[in-house]
């Protein structure tokens, strides 16, 4: 083996400070979450501001981590609308597990 | 189509790759989309039943559970971090370092699942919650939780076995870049992964 020259694969825009930047503000926004459940915010204000949260901390990953920024913006498309899309397609249920305590004959 | 009219074509008529990527990287994306879906349905499913029981436990006290959780959260993204490095290490050739922050980012993994099984254990024997009864009367608070739990530490334990596979084969001259990039895209799924169970099914259960 190694008869060949290792593959260089350079991408000036990403290095090692980005990757510690990306790790720190994953870190924080963990905690600002953590901070969140401690001061126990009410459920509604919690679930929104949580899910935000990691929607956003998902996003960095997947950016940074996952490479997926620097990749050409067709793969992008692919993947991610229909994922995307299938996911906010299972909102549908919430509605009914609404209706499910109210149906409840009294104990 | 002639092999000439191939490469010639352009990249939507089945010429080059239209994503200018391996198939391997190709592989492992469309793998991890479909994977996340099968999360998206648990957590799905687990706030359906949440909703649903308007008596769901918070039985995650701040101090120990919820502290104790968020350094499971710290070691699964710092092994993020350390995987990145691997990668990096190995895009500049350096087989060795890369090596070595593959083996940081299996002990950061080793952790969070020794970590979490404290936990697990913690819960079956001490608080008496198993996957079909607990004591607070919601027996879909321990079906949810060890599901959903248990599906990603699988994930994690696949993880690690998985680097080990790279590890010896990089530290041996063996594998390229991209295959160190493609076992890195599925641990940070596995991050991404937490980064939803921990605040939705951990934070939204806490008490103080």
């Amino acid at each position: 083996m190694s008869a060949h020259a290792e593959e260089i694969h350079e991408h000036p825009a990403v290095g090692i400070p980005t990757f510690i930047k990306v790790w720190v503000g994953l870190l924080v926004l963990t905690g600002v979450e953590v901070l969140l459940a401690y001061l126990q915010v009410p459920t509604l204000i919690m679930l929104t501001a949580l899910v935000g949260l990691s929607v956003i901390k998902g996003a960095m990953i997947i950016a940074y981590f996952m490479h997926l920024k620097f990749e050409r913006f067709s793969l992008f498309l692919t993947l991610f609308p229909m994922l995307i899309f299938c996911i906010l397609l299972m909102l549908i249920f919430l509605g009914d597990a609404t209706r499910i305590p109210v149906m409840r004959p009294p104990s | 189509m002639s092999s000439q009219a191939t490469a010639t074509a352009t990249a939507w008529e089945g010429g080059r790759s239209p994503y200018a990527t391996n198939s391997k990287k190709f592989g492992m994306w469309l793998f991890i989309i479909s994977d996340a879906l099968t999360f998206s349905a648990l957590l799905f499913a687990y706030t359906y039943s949440r909703v649903s029981n308007p008596e769901w436990p918070k039985p995650f006290e701040f101090t120990p559970a919820i502290i104790f959780s968020s350094v499971m959260t710290f070691a699964l993204l710092s092994s993020s971090l350390t995987m990145v490095m691997a990668v990096h290490s190995m895009n500049k050739g350096d087989r060795a370092a890369a090596g070595k922050w593959i083996i940081a980012t299996m002990i950061a993994g080793a952790t969070f699942v020794g970590l979490h099984m404290t936990e697990w254990l913690k819960l079956i024997n001490e608080e008496h919650v198993t996957p079909f009864q607990n004591p607070w009367g919601v027996p879909l608070f321990g079906a949810t939780f060890f599901s959903i739990t248990g599906l990603h530490m699988t994930h994690v334990v696949i993880g690690i076995i998985y680097l080990g596979i790279i590890c010896q084969a990089v530290f041996r001259g063996k594998f390229k870049a991209e295959d160190v990039e493609v076992a890195g895209l599925y641990w940070h799924f596995v991050d991404l992964v937490w980064m939803f169970v921990f605040p939705l099914v951990y934070l939204m259960s806490a008490r103080v």
